[in-house]
């Protein structure tokens, strides 16, 4: 995810905080992984830098000093940019699955244990992430239905793969 | 052999159709209030598995105890008396008799158990409510959508308060929405009134609405969280 687009999106309803901008993100989009102070302030300044956003204040209130930052025109340009422009769909074509399974084919291990284990392995995260959906709000079950659509996915090829081991291992076969 | 508490246990069994084997030594087991997925590829064995569980095949050999009592030791009309006293059943499509409307449907383990009428419907409609469908009561399986059919067959398995329902695809004929909002709601109901849940799948979004998984494959059941 680009931090710096997502924090620039966020300024656009009004001038915040770092850390304000840290707490809305962490709440809307960092559930799973949180933002540090620093990758907010470091990314503010170089947002600075490139003049996407401009101080919009200091506030000191007997502590230290609080900058204040607003979107600039040229960062309303640039988020609109982004939302516009496709995110390139992943291929996933090298696999660490894929190469584990070869890997075992040709040392003569058991490629259906390991295609097994793989298996409960996402069953169990599955199961997490139902739960989890089960109990959240819209976002969560959407943020939740996204993975589960992926590691399901994978289980299809977990399972096609079960299915064409013999095949396979006559391909990989030195 | 049978795990400790657990409500329905098979173990070892074996089930040949002509030559082909359709179950090659399973072993399974489900505890009250547990949904467990047996899940597989096609023709690997799991509705067979399911069906023994239920008795409503009996396999060549191995044992299936349930509530500490031998499947196979008992009479045929014994066992179809357990399977409307204490099993429920969900099925792909197809299970609702056409011409009784939902609230009758949903009541019919009732009636069948020698309930009164009113106090059949009345429990009916309770169940109807939990599921959601209350407001279907009068109409006809025909009349209904799919997921709403769903949701009757579910409310149905579950009003004649049974220990074990036994679910084979009954989300298969279902888009992904509905499908998981029968999930979430027989899985709710089911854990809530303790009743243990036989969920076959090849699903794994379905399945994932379960506590454990077990795969049957060539006909053989393996519980890979419990063997590792």
């Amino acid at each position: 995810m680009s931090i710096g687009h997502t924090l620039l999106g966020l300024l656009e309803s009004g001038p915040r905080h770092g850390y304000d901008l840290k707490r809305t993100f962490d709440e809307k989009f960092g559930q799973d992984r949180p933002l540090h102070y620093g990758q907010v302030y470091s990314t503010m300044s170089r947002l600075l830098k490139n003049g996407l956003v401009e101080v919009d204040g200091v506030e000191s209130e007997g502590g230290p000093e609080r900058k204040r930052y607003a979107i600039t025109d040229a960062g309303i340009t640039d988020v609109s940019q982004w939302l516009a422009q496709p995110e390139k769909p992943e291929p996933y074509l090298q696999s660490t699955l894929y190469t584990k399974v070869v890997l075992a084919l040709l040392t003569d291990r058991s490629a259906a244990d390991l295609l097994d284990t793989q298996r409960s392995a996402h069953l169990r995260m599955m199961r997490i992430l139902t739960d989890r959906k089960r109990k959240g709000d819209l976002a969560d079950q959407l943020i939740c239905d996204h993975a589960l659509f992926h590691l399901e996915a994978d289980l299809r090829w977990l399972e096609l793969t079960a299915a064409r081991l013999d095949q396979l291992a006559k391909v990989v076969a030195p | 052999m049978i795990p400790e508490g657990s409500l329905l246990a098979a173990h070892d069994l074996r089930k040949t159709y002509g030559s082909t084997p359709a179950l090659d030594g399973a072993s399974f087991s489900v505890h009250p209030g547990e949904v467990v997925a047996v899940m597989g590829p096609s023709g690997s064995g799991k509705s067979t598995l399911l069906h023994c569980l239920a008795g409503i095949i009996t396999p060549d050999s191995g044992t299936i105890t349930y509530a500490g009592r031998e499947l196979s030791a008992m009479s045929d009309a014994e066992r179809s008396a357990l399977r409307r006293s204490d099993f429920g059943f969900v099925f792909q499509f197809g299970q609702l008799v056409p011409e009784l409307t939902c609230v009758e449907n949903v009541a019919l383990p009732l009636r069948l158990n020698g309930v009164k009428r009113r106090a059949a419907e009345r429990t009916a409609l309770e169940w109807m409510e939990r599921l959601e469908v209350d407001d279907l009561g009068a109409k006809r399986p025909g009349e209904v959508s799919g997921g709403q059919g769903q949701r009757v067959a579910v409310a149905r398995a579950l009003a004649g308060s049974p220990k074990v329902i036994f679910a084979d695809e009954p989300t298969g004929a279902l888009d992904s929405l509905n499908g998981e909002r029968v999930m979430e709601l027989l899985t709710e109901a089911a854990r809530s009134a303790n009743v243990a849940v036989v969920l076959v799948t090849h699903e794994a979004r379905v399945a994932a609405y379960s506590d454990r998984d077990v795969t049957v494959r060539d006909g053989r059941a393996r519980d890979l969280e419990h063997s590792v």
